[in-house]
C-alpha cells in the first residue's frame, strides 16, 4: 500500500499518479485519472466490462496492477481514434447494440481487438473472441451483427483508399 | 364465453383505497407543480416538452432508462404529435412530481383476470387510477412505461404544438386553422416560423382539447429508428451512477453481514492508508444489513482496508436457514388446499376426486439474483439542512424519501439527480443501497460520498426472485374441452408485498400479493373448471421483483404441465392448446404464428437431432408464443439451437425496440432456465460472482427469431413478456428429445440422460 509515482500514457496523453503499484489499473483510471469509460463489473476478470488496451494488447483492467503497466500506453474506449474504433462505434450506434449500455465499453474494446487481428471474422470467431464479455441485457445477436457490419464497412473503405 | 367467478380475496389494494383525494382529471398530468429544468434559452411548454430558442426539443422523461429503450419510445410518442424534427430531440429526466406517477403499473397490479370487465372491476380500476393520479408514485417497472405514457405523452406533444400554432397565427395575423406545423416549423399565411422562435411566447398558452392522430396518420410511431442512446453508450459516455464525479468526493466500500441478521461485534479500527473514516452502520430499515464502512480516496483503498481487517460478526439468528429446507417447506405448502384463492370456476376438486385418472406434477424454481452489470451504487452529499443524491433508480420518489428519512429531512430538502441505470430488472426498485449511502454520507458532512457495492455485495444482498413450488393436477376431457378440471396450488414468499414493506408503500404492503400467483389464473385458456390458489410463506431471504416477477416461474409450471397433459392425451401440444383458446383469438394467432414460422412438427418427431417444444404466455397485457429447438451436445448434454417468438403487444411503437426486448428477455430467460440458482446455506447466500452465478455467454446464445403481430390495439408491455415462456419451451423440447421431463429449474439432465 506504499504509493509510488507511476507514469502512463492514457488515450494519447501523458498521465501520472501516486498510487500503490498493486492497485488495479481500473481504479487508477477511474479514481486516479478521471477515465470513466472502463467499467467495474466483477473485479475478477469474469465479465470484460473493464477491458482496455495496454500497448495495443487487450487486458482486464480490474486485475491488472497499475505498477505492471508503468510507462506503457493505455487506450480506453474514450480514446479509440483509429478507423477500426470508429467503424465499431458507428456500427454499434446504427445497429442499436446497447441496451443498458454498461458493458458496452468493454464489448466495443473486445470487438476492436478482434477486428484488428481478424478483419473478416466468422460467427464462430466472434463467439470465441467475445465470450469473455458478459451482457445481462442480452445484446449478443446484435453484437454479432454489428461486428460483421463494422468488418464490411472497413473492407469497403479500405478498398476505396 | 364461459362465465367466470372472481374471488374477492384477491383484492390486494382494496383496503387501502379509502384515502382522501381530489378529483384529478387525466389532463392534469400535463402540468405539475415542479416545472422541468430548462437550459439557458429554453422554456417548458408543459411538464413533458421543453423547447429551446435553437429549436432543440427536450422530452422530459419520468421513466428510468435501464436498457429497455423507453427513452427512444417516449420521445417518439411526444415527437409524433409535436411535429418536430427527430434530429432535434433530446431526452432529460423529469423532476419528481405527481403528474409523473405511474398509474398503469398499479391498476394492472390489481388481481383481476385480464378478461374481467364487469361493473365491480371497472369501478375498482377507475378508483385505483384516480388514487394513483393523486398519490403519484414514480416507478419504472411492470413493463408499463409505454402503456402508462401512451395517452399523456402524445397529448403533451399535441398540446405543445397547439400552443405554437396559436402564437404563429397571431404573429402572422391569420386564422390558426390555416396554419400548418411540420418538421419543427409552422407555415402561417405567407410567413414561416421555427418552433424555437415561437417557444418563449407559447409557454404561457393553455390550448384546450386537442385531437390526437389516428394510427394511419403516424409518421414516426411504428418506424425502426436507431436508439437515441446508442452512440453515447458505444463511446463509454459517463452516464451511469458509478460515473458521477463531484468535486472533493470520496468513495465508500462496505463489509456487510455475511449471514442474514448478523451484526459486527468487534472491528479493528486501526487507520489505513488513504482511508478517512471507518465505522459500523446499523441497518437503515430499507432492507440492507448491518455493515462496516470505509470511506477513502479511492474505492480500492476503502475495499482493501475492509478486506485486510479483522471483523467479528454475531451468530446469525438464521444460522440454520437453507434453501433446501425452504423448498421442503414450500413443497408441503403447495399441497395445502388452503392457500389464497385467485380464481375459482366450477368445482375441480370434486371432478378430480371422482376421476379415475388424474395427471399430477410438482415443479420447482430457485431463488434468482438480478445481477445487473452495474453493481448497486449511489452518491450522496449532506450539507446543512439539505442533501443531494446521484443515483440510477426505478423509483426516484421512494429513493428521495429514503434519503430524507435517513437524514431527518423533508423530501423537498433532498435533490435527486437521476442517472442511466446499468441494468434494472426490478433490482433498482429497491432503495436499500441508496439509504445506506445516505447514512454513510451523514457521517462525513459536506463531502460527497460514492458508495459502491462489489459484485459479491450485490449478489449476496439482493432482493431475490423467490424460490417457488407449484403443484398441479388435471383431469383430461375430450376434443372440444381438452381439460375438464385443473387445480393449481403454488407456494412462495410474496415479492411485491415484501418490497412494499421495505420501501414503505402502504397500498400494497398488506393483503394478497398478485405477483405470487400471476401466470397461473390469468391465462387465456378455457378449462372446464379451475381453482388456483397460492400459499404465502415468510423467510429471512429478501425477495422482490425479478423481471416478469411471478410469471417468471409460474409460466414454467403451467406451460410444462399443459405439455404433459397434451402428451398424456396423445395430442399435439399446439392443437391441444388451440382447442382451449376459442375465446382468445389473439392468443391463438400468436401460437399459430410461432408454430408456422418455426416449422412446427405436429407429430413431435426429432429431425436431424433437433427436437421442438412450445409455450404460450400472457403477461403485462402482451401475448408471446415461443418454439424452442434443442439438440444433443455440449457439457450439459444438450444445447438450445433456436428460439422463435411470436409477439402481440398491441401497436409496436418502436418495432426495433420491441424485437430488442424480446431478444433480451429470451437471453435472460435462458440464463435462468439453464444456469440460474441462488442457494442459501447456514443463513448465507452461496453465490458471489459470475463464476458461481453464470450468465449466458455469446457462444451459448442461440439463433433468436422474432415475429410481431401487426396491430393497432393500445400498446401493452414488452420489457418482460417474452421471458416467461422460454424455460417451459426449452423443457418441453427436452422432453421430446430425451424422454426425460425436467420439473425443476435450472434444467439439468441427469447424468445418464446426457449421452
Amino acid at each position: 500500500m506504499t504509493p509510488e509515482r507511476i507514469d502512463l500514457i492514457v488515450d494519447g496523453t501523458p498521465a501520472s499518479l501516486d498510487a500503490p503499484p498493486e492497485m488495479p489499473l481500473l481504479w487508477a483510471l477511474r479514481h486516479g485519472l478521471g477515465h470513466t469509460g472502463p467499467k467495474f463489473g466483477c473485479g475478477m476478470a469474469l465479465c470484460g466490462a473493464c477491458t482496455v488496451f495496454v500497448d495495443g494488447k487487450s487486458v482486464r483492467a480490474c486485475v491488472t496492477p497499475v505498477g505492471s503497466v508503468a510507462g506503457q500506453v493505455v487506450t480506453t474506449v474514450e480514446g479509440l481514434d483509429d478507423a477500426v474504433g470508429a467503424a465499431v462505434q458507428a456500427a454499434w450506434a446504427e445497429g442499436s447494440v446497447p441496451q443498458c449500455g454498461y458493458c458496452q465499453a468493454g464489448q466495443v474494446m473486445g470487438a476492436v481487438a478482434l477486428l484488428r487481428a481478424t478483419p473478416r471474422p466468422t460467427d464462430a470467431q466472434i463467439d470465441d473472441a467475445m465470450r469473455g464479455h458478459l451482457c445481462r441485457c442480452g445484446a449478443y445477436p446484435r453484437i454479432r451483427a454489428a461486428i460483421h457490419a463494422a468488418a464490411e464497412r472497413l473492407a469497403t473503405s479500405g478498398a476505396d483508399d | 364465453m364461459r362465465r367466470r367467478t372472481f374471488i374477492l380475496a384477491g383484492l390486494g389494494a382494496g383496503g387501502a383505497l379509502v384515502v382522501g383525494w381530489a378529483l384529478t382529471p387525466p389532463r392534469q398530468r400535463l402540468r405539475g407543480s415542479h416545472p422541468p429544468e430548462t437550459p439557458e434559452g429554453a422554456v417548458a411548454l408543459n411538464g413533458w416538452v421543453v423547447i429551446g430558442a435553437d429549436g432543440v426539443v427536450t422530452v422530459v422523461s419520468p421513466k428510468a432508462e435501464m436498457g429497455q429503450g423507453i427513452t427512444t419510445a417516449l420521445a417518439m410518442l411526444v415527437a409524433e404529435e409535436l411535429g418536430c424534427r427527430w434530429e432535434d430531440v433530446r431526452v432529460a429526466p423529469s423532476p419528481i412530481d405527481r403528474i409523473y406517477g405511474n398509474i398503469a403499473v398499479i391498476v394492472d397490479g390489481l388481481p383481476f383476470h385480464p378478461d374481467a370487465d364487469g361493473p365491480l372491476v371497472r369501478s375498482m380500476r377507475w378508483l385505483t387510477a384516480k388514487t394513483m393520479r393523486e398519490v403519484g408514485v414514480m416507478m419504472t417497472g411492470g413493463s408499463s412505461s409505454v402503456r402508462d405514457c401512451w395517452e399523456i405523452a402524445r397529448q403533451a406533444g399535441a398540446t405543445a404544438r397547439a400552443a405554437l400554432l396559436e402564437v404563429a397565427a397571431e404573429r402572422a395575423g391569420v386564422d390558426v386553422a390555416t396554419c400548418r406545423a411540420s418538421q419543427g416549423r409552422i407555415a402561417a399565411g405567407d410567413r414561416s416560423f421555427s418552433y424555437g422562435e415561437l417557444a418563449a411566447d407559447a409557454a404561457s398558452r393553455r390550448p384546450g382539447r386537442v385531437t390526437l392522430k389516428a394510427p394511419s396518420e403516424f409518421t414516426l410511431i411504428g418506424r425502426d429508428i436507431p436508439r437515441l442512446d446508442a452512440a453515447d453508450k458505444a463511446r463509454g459516455a459517463p452516464i451511469f451512477g458509478l460515473d458521477v464525479r463531484v468535486a472533493g468526493m470520496k468513495y465508500a466500500a462496505v463489509a456487510m453481514a455475511p449471514t442474514f441478521g448478523a451484526v459486527p461485534t468487534e472491528v479493528d479500527t486501526a487507520p489505513a492508508p488513504g482511508v478517512h473514516a471507518l465505522f459500523t452502520l446499523e441497518p437503515t430499515g430499507f432492507g440492507e444489513p448491518a455493515a462496516v464502512v470505509a470511506v477513502a480516496d479511492t474505492w480500492w483503498h476503502a475495499r482493501e482496508a475492509l478486506r485486510t481487517r479483522r471483523i467479528t460478526w454475531s451468530e446469525s439468528p438464521q444460522a440454520t436457514l437453507s434453501s433446501d429446507a425452504i423448498l421442503a417447506e414450500l413443497r408441503d405448502a403447495a399441497r395445502e388446499p388452503s392457500g389464497i384463492p385467485f380464481r375459482s370456476t366450477g368445482d375441480p376438486e370434486d371432478i378430480i376426486a371422482q376421476a379415475t385418472s388424474v395427471i399430477e406434477a410438482t415443479y420447482e424454481a430457485p431463488y434468482l439474483a438480478h445481477a445487473t452489470m452495474e453493481p448497486m451504487n449511489a452518491t450522496v452529499r449532506v450539507t446543512d439542512g439539505a442533501a443531494e443524491c446521484w443515483v440510477g433508480t426505478q423509483v426516484p420518489g421512494f429513493a428521495r424519501g429514503a434519503v430524507a428519512k435517513v437524514l431527518d429531512l423533508a423530501p423537498e430538502q433532498v435533490t435527486l439527480h437521476q442517472q442511466s441505470l446499468g441494468g434494472g430488472f426490478g433490482r433498482r426498485l429497491d432503495v436499500d443501497f441508496i439509504a445506506q449511502a445516505a447514512a454513510i454520507a451523514k457521517r462525513v458532512p459536506g463531502v460527497a460520498v460514492q458508495l459502491l457495492w462489489s459484485r459479491e455485495d450485490d449478489m449476496r444482498h439482493d432482493a431475490y426472485r423467490p424460490a417457488a413450488v407449484g403443484h398441479l393436477r388435471a383431469v383430461l376431457g375430450d376434443a372440444a374441452q381438452p381439460i375438464r378440471a385443473i387445480a393449481s396450488h403454488s407456494a412462495s414468499q410474496a415479492p411485491f408485498k415484501s418490497y412494499s414493506r421495505r420501501v414503505g408503500f402502504a397500498l400494497t404492503a398488506a393483503g394478497p400479493d398478485k405477483t405470487t400467483a400471476e401466470g397461473t389464473w390469468d391465462q387465456p385458456y378455457e378449462f372446464g373448471a379451475i381453482r388456483s390458489t397460492h400459499a404465502e410463506r415468510e423467510f429471512a431471504v429478501p425477495v422482490g421483483s425479478w423481471r416478469s416477477v411471478g410469471h417468471s416461474h409460474q409460466a414454467f409450471f403451467v406451460e410444462s404441465f399443459l405439455d404433459e397433459c397434451a402428451l398424456a392425451a396423445g395430442r399435439d401440444p399446439l392443437e391441444f392448446r388451440l382447442a382451449m383458446l376459442g375465446a382468445h383469438p389473439r392468443a391463438a394467432a400468436v401460437l399459430r404464428l410461432a408454430a408456422e414460422r418455426a416449422g412446427w412438427r405436429a407429430d413431435g418427431t426429432v429431425v436431424d437431432g433437433v427436437a421442438q417444444g412450445l409455450a404460450l404466455h400472457w403477461s403485462f397485457g402482451s401475448l408471446v408464443a415461443q418454439v424452442a429447438e434443442v439438440e444433443r451436445g455440449g457439457p450439459d448434454g444438450f444445447r438450445v439451437r433456436r428460439i422463435v417468438s411470436a409477439v402481440d403487444c398491441g401497436l409496436p411503437v418502436h418495432p426495433a425496440g420491441v424485437r430488442q426486448q424480446v431478444e433480451s428477455s429470451v437471453i435472460m430467460g435462458l440464463s435462468a432456465a439453464l444456469r440460474g440458482a441462488v442457494t442459501i446455506t447456514g443463513g448465507a447466500v452461496g453465490q458471489g460472482n459470475f463464476h458461481d452465478y453464470p450468465l449466458l455467454r455469446i457462444d451459448e446464445c442461440p439463433v433468436i427469431e422474432t415475429h410481431l403481430v401487426a396491430s393497432e390495439a393500445v400498446p401493452s408491455g414488452i420489457g418482460e413478456p417474452a421471458l416467461p415462456p422460454v424455460a417451459p419451451a426449452v423443457a418441453n423440447a427436452l422432453a421430446r428429445l430425451t424422454g426425460v421431463r425436467l420439473r425443476t429449474l435450472p434444467l439439468r439432465l441427469p447424468t445418464e440422460a446426457r449421452a
